[in-house]
């Protein structure tokens, strides 16, 4: 009944989504690891995100793809101000506070997103929409290839900043050991904060790749941010490698669960990794310590 | 003792509210906050207390609401009856949630994500199986009598919740004053001395949570009661969780009113944005976020902390690291 072909297709479909998870689990793993907070407001930010792409489509008639500069710097922004103006003041120096706030942000984000917005569930038409790549005997939605290489060329350049740049050294420094950075004079605050800002830029990209291909409404951060949690947790808190990997696995999983459970018993695939990750390896496939 | 006088004060004085007046509004209120009381407490006993913060609290109260609409559907089971089944039932849950999570050392943002995590797996469990009535949900017969637990005025059900908050608050009065509670907080402030000490952590943590079930299941059923439906969203839902978590942490966690307190604050919120907004959607939960924000920035130890809150701002500046 099921054919190595649409095996096939489903694989590939999978690892195309992957990389789009793989990036937002990024964003929050580089905030997990720098900050050693867990970011609630993960999926709550993407659903900004991914309503600003609609809108800067339908309103101002950009593509999702030219709004790319737009949204990173937005998100950044964004991300930047959040931190330094709320989430820093309110953790009073415990994690658990913290926890709490990202959990008010994402709260209020969303049932703001559906005041103002209502529940409709809304997608953008573009030219390409429609448009397929054939693969092999697999036939794969051209804004899924742009998505898959988007994603991976984001996650390079996000690399290449942590491994290679002033600023990537601070944020490691400070992620090892933030007194010994502070005594070394680097700002700790501000590399909080831009961590926090990169974090969310990173789903201000992933917001344009996926909404050519998907859709949004207020309540869409929650199918992402637990599927980000799981990558994340799969791959290792604060592990780079380990969030493209873990992605790109959940991606095939969910992808192969649907086609032989059904879509929401799929979903259930990824909640029982998460729970057995958390339970039998907290430190993840690629985590150093427990 | 002290705890137990004030405990008594109050229950007798609400008791007494329904004598005083027959307004539905005025009756409606102190039964919704009662109600929002009995979440927060419940959440209260294993996030104040234990110190083990549960974003998925949905869980026992989902579960506490189809137990209660199940076994009087399909096993013609007394409400009365139904009741203690169903707060079994939610502590069996949080039994079997505290085994595995705390058997295993997660904590702090690690059990709060396993909580979601499960709250949504039993999500959708009650969308995909028959006998929870999957998305349709379950509708409860209206059969009007005391007897049935469908009192034909709110004074009746103003009794019941009252009943279910004092038998909440005994519970943490007795968690202040026993062994039993002194445990659970060393285990709360420093798990590590507290073992050193001879406390068994997994044991104390695992009885919080059934505890905590066991009320919060209490909470869901009595939600049956009075709405008479329930479907996967509205109980398994992130919704209530919030609900039974902003009221506690609002109010102040580990104290004996403080969940009370933040319930009533909420209630009184959420009623008077109703009357200024209508019925908005989402309207009530951006006021209980910006609250939750609002206090961990200016009120950490919640408004019953008001007072330490206070000097610590004022008195001496704080370091941080």
């Amino acid at each position: 009944m099921f054919d190595l072909s649409i095996l096939f297709t489903s694989v590939l479909n999978g690892i195309t989504t992957g990389a789009v998870y793989a990036l937002i689990a990024l964003g929050l793993t580089l905030i997990y690891g720098v900050l050693h907070i867990i970011n609630f407001a993960h999926g709550a930010s993407l659903m900004v995100a991914l309503y600003g792409v609609y809108f800067l489509k339908e309103q101002l008639g950009i593509d999702p793809y030219a709004a790319l500069p737009v949204m990173v710097t937005v998100m950044f922004g964004l991300g930047y101000s959040l931190q330094r103006g709320i989430i820093n003041r309110a953790s009073h120096g415990k994690d658990e506070n913290i926890l709490l706030v990202t959990l008010g942000l994402s709260i209020v984000l969303e049932n703001l997103a559906l005041l103002f917005f209502k529940s409709d569930t809304r997608s953008i038409d573009t030219s390409y929409t429609l448009a397929t790549i054939t693969v092999g005997p697999a036939m794969i939605a051209l804004p899924k290839i742009v998505a898959f290489a988007g994603a991976l060329a984001v996650s390079a350049v996000l690399l290449a900043i942590m491994r290679y740049t002033d600023l990537g050294r601070a944020i490691r420094a400070v992620a090892k050991e933030k007194h010994g950075a502070r005594l070394m004079g680097i700002d700790v605050d501000h590399v909080y904060a831009m961590s926090f800002g990169i974090g969310l830029a990173c789903l201000g990209a992933a917001a344009c790749f996926l909404l050519p291909a998907y859709y949004v409404n207020p309540l869409v951060g929650n199918g992402f941010v637990l599927i980000a949690f799981t990558i994340v947790v799969l791959g290792g808190m604060g592990s780079f490698v380990g969030a493209l990997i873990g992605g790109l696995l959940i991606g095939v999983v969910e992808s192969i669960g649907g086609l032989y459970l059904g879509e929401s018993l799929g979903q259930v695939g990824i909640f029982v990794i998460f729970i057995a990750v958390l339970l039998f390896r907290p430190q993840g496939l690629f985590g150093a310590n427990a | 003792m002290k705890d137990l006088r004030a405990v008594a004060l109050f229950t007798t004085l609400i008791a007494l509210v329904p004598f005083l007046t027959q307004s539905g509004v005025v009756l409606n209120f102190v039964m919704m906050a009662l109600y929002a009381s009995l979440l927060a407490q419940a959440w209260n006993i294993l996030g104040g207390y234990g110190g083990q913060f549960s974003f998925g609290h949905s869980l026992f109260f989902g579960t506490g609401a189809y137990v209660q609409a199940i076994a009087q559907m399909q096993a013609g089971l007394s409400p009365w009856l139904a009741l203690l089944l169903a707060a079994a039932s939610g502590a069996a849950v949080g039994g079997f949630i505290g085994s595995v999570s705390f058997r295993y050392g997660l904590k702090g943002s690690y059990f709060a994500l396993v909580t979601l995590a499960f709250a949504e797996v039993f999500r959708i469990f009650a969308l995909s199986v028959p006998f929870t009535g999957a998305g349709v949900g379950l509708m409860l017969p209206l059969k009007e009598s005391a007897s049935n637990m469908q009192f034909a005025d709110k004074a009746g059900f103003v009794w019941l919740i009252l009943g279910l908050v004092t038998i909440a608050l005994l519970v943490t009065v007795w968690l202040r004053h026993s062994r039993f509670g002194a445990y659970l907080q060393a285990v709360r402030d420093n798990e590590d001395a507290a073992r050193a000490i001879g406390v068994n952590p997994f044991k104390i943590k695992l009885w919080a949570a059934i505890l905590s079930g066991g009320l919060m299941a209490a909470g869901g059923a009595f939600y049956v009661q009075i709405f008479h439906y329930i479907d996967p969203g509205l109980a398994y839902g992130p919704a209530t969780s919030v609900e039974a978590l902003v009221g506690a942490i609002v109010g102040g966690m580990g104290t004996l009113w403080g969940p009370l307190l933040g319930a009533v604050v909420l209630s009184v919120l959420g009623d008077v944005t109703r009357n200024m907004f209508g019925q908005l959607p989402g309207i009530n939960m951006v006021i209980y976020g910006c609250v939750l924000i609002l206090i961990m920035l200016f009120l950490p130890r919640g408004i019953s902390g008001l007072g330490a809150s206070c000097r610590s701002i004022f008195g001496r500046k704080k370091d941080r690291s």
